[in-house]
């Protein structure tokens, strides 16, 4: 193994410090805590939004922390759940009393460790609610199972929830937004190459070099299927075609893009991706809102992307388009 | 068969030594249909856990398991986390005796396996940690014996291998999910091996 780092047990803390070290005038951490929070934090009178979920997935979830997305940021392990208490530590640093929404991804762990610190806030009097994630096509939705995994798509829900909670509206309106934007965002992803977890040096699958692994998450785990390499064309129309199908979109319907590269992808080839993507949507007669390039939700070096696709109404557009500090997702 | 304090103890600590003496183990099962976190989470957990409750006094076992509770849920994180940290208050819960009999063990464990179903929404079947502590808690419910213990947590253990999961993250791996034993049912085994042990010992 071969990495950036000093002692792996020092990783995840090491990596908050640098991270406010870079934007001292935006964020701060809630001391003896893996909690990134809005330097002005709590905000009188907002709804305070929270994510967060394991490490390793770098901008996300600190980079969405600022004026008009997060709150806060709570950081676990790489690649598994904070813990309740910090958690807890989280809600606590950034209610004002106008309540709290919890952003969870659609993980086992990461639902019940934020549950259970909603338990403990809503013991204190704080008022929490949350939201749960699941954009992720590659896994079959159904409620006899753990069900689809959250990934890409909860920038989006953290951008347009953060932009109404930034406008004044009530724990009620910020939720029901962030679940009008997880009904109608649908991701899938695909890897080249696998990530190698820092505290035991592995990988999490094998693939040879003729092989990739389609229908991946974001943690470094075997996706649903092994295939033969094929061309950036290929694989976006592989991917299009489970994506697509979900919206159930029309001729004048149009769509947020998200091309999100996993960790180590070239800049380059996420454009050569997107391109085939935009003209998969020209094809259909979408029409795109914005297109969003770029690393947004890793899985540490995996080499691979995902496709996000959002339906947008006029209310959707307008969050999408509001002011954002966050340092990873500026506008 | 009476767990006392002194046997509380004892079996965390064993239960602890045989995490960290296998944690590669049950990382590389996780690696296999989950994540690779397994044995990490566990070590770095009960690592601790073994660190608060060395040397501090307590009084009852409900104590000393009401520590590695709080301990367990702030240490190790994922689904592990909530879910052994679950188990351990509710044991800490269903009996304040200083000294618990069998009769009070299986009542300790039948709780722990009902807060692990309410926080994990699993049956059995589903190749998690419930595909142990069910049949262990039927067993048990019987007659509280240590060799059976071992026993009935070993097999259904080995049990899970066949299983298709549909809970937790091998779920998402579906049919690829057979053919590997569950992280948390061998780390399940460990604890009721550990408690065996520590049970025998103290006789
Ligand atoms: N819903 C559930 N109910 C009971 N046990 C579960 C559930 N989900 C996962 N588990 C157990 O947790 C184990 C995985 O723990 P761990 O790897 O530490 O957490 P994570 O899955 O978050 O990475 C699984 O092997 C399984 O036994
Ligand atoms: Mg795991």
């Amino acid at each position: 193994m071969k990495k950036l780092i000093n002692d792996p047990n020092d990783i995840v803390t090491e990596m908050l410090d640098g991270f406010v070290a870079a934007y001292p005038n935006a964020v701060r951490r809630v001391p003896d805590t893996t909690v990134i929070v809005r330097k002005d934090s709590p905000v009188e009178n907002k709804v305070g939004l929270i994510s967060g979920g394991g490490s390793g997935h770098e901008p996300a979830h600190a980079g969405f922390v600022g004026h008009g997305m997060l709150d806060a940021a709570v950081a676990g392990e790489v690649f598994t759940s904070p813990t309740p208490d910090q958690v807890f530590e989280a809600i606590k640093a950034v209610d004002s009393g106008a309540g709290v929404l919890l952003v969870i991804k659609n993980y086992t762990g990461d639902v019940m460790n934020f549950e259970m610190a909603a338990e403990l806030a809503e013991a204190e009097g704080i008022k929490v609610d949350h939201v749960v994630v699941n954009d992720d096509v590659a896994v079959e939705d159904s409620s006899f199972t753990t069900g689809r995994r959250g990934v890409a798509g909860t920038v989006f829900v953290h951008k347009i929830a953060g932009a109404l909670a930034a406008e004044g509206a009530s724990l009620e309106e910020v939720k029901a937004v962030a679940e009008k934007v997880i009904h109608n965002v649908k991701t899938m992803g695909m890897a080249l190459k696998p990530c190698i977890m820092p505290a035991s040096g592995e990988p999490g699958f094998e693939l040879a070099e003729d092989e990739m692994e389609i229908g991946i998450g974001i943690h470094g785990e075997p996706g649903s299927e092994t295939k033969k390499m094929a061309s950036a064309n290929e694989i976006v129309d592989e991917l299009m075609e489970h994506v697509l199908p979900e919206l159930e979109l029309s001729g004048s319907d149009e769509v947020a893009v998200m091309v999100n590269g996993m960790g180590a992808t070239p800049a380059m080839e996420l454009y050569v991706l997107n391109k085939r993507v935009q003209e998969q949507l020209s094809e259909k007669g979408i029409g795109v809102h914005e297109t969003f390039v770029g690393d947004y939700m890793t899985a540490l070096e995996m080499a691979g992307f995902s496709i996000t696709l959002l339906k947008v109404d006029d209310e959707l557009k307008k969050l999408l388009d509001a002011p954002s500090k966050a340092p990873a997702f500026l506008k | 068969m009476n767990l006392d304090v002194q046997t509380t103890i004892a079996w965390i600590q064993k239960l602890n030594d045989k995490i960290q003496s296998n944690k590669d183990h049950l990382t590389s099962l996780d690696r296999a249909i989950g994540d690779g976190d397994h044995g990490i989470n566990m070590a770095r957990g009960f690592q601790e856990v073994s660190k608060v409750i060395e040397g501090a006094e307590f009084s009852s076992p409900s104590d000393v398991l009401k520590k590695v509770a709080t301990t367990v849920m702030s240490k190790v994180g994922g689904a592990s986390g909530p879910l052994y940290g679950t188990a351990f208050l509710k044991m800490s819960m269903a009996n304040k005796e200083e000294t618990v009999d069998g009769d009070g063990l299986a009542g300790m464990l039948e709780e722990a396996l009902a807060g692990i179903k309410q926080r994990g929404k699993a049956e059995k079947g589903e190749k998690t940690m419930v595909d142990v502590w069910e049949p262990v808690v039927e067993a048990m419910n019987e007659e509280f014996d240590s060799g059976r213990l071992r026993e009935v947590a070993q097999s259904s253990m080995e049990a899970t291998e066949e299983l298709k999961a549909t809970k937790g993250r091998a779920a998402y791996l579906k049919d690829r999910s057979i053919g590997h034993l569950d992280p948390g049912s061998v780390s399940s085994f460990y604890l009721f091996e550990a408690m065996a042990e520590a049970l025998e010992e103290s006789e």
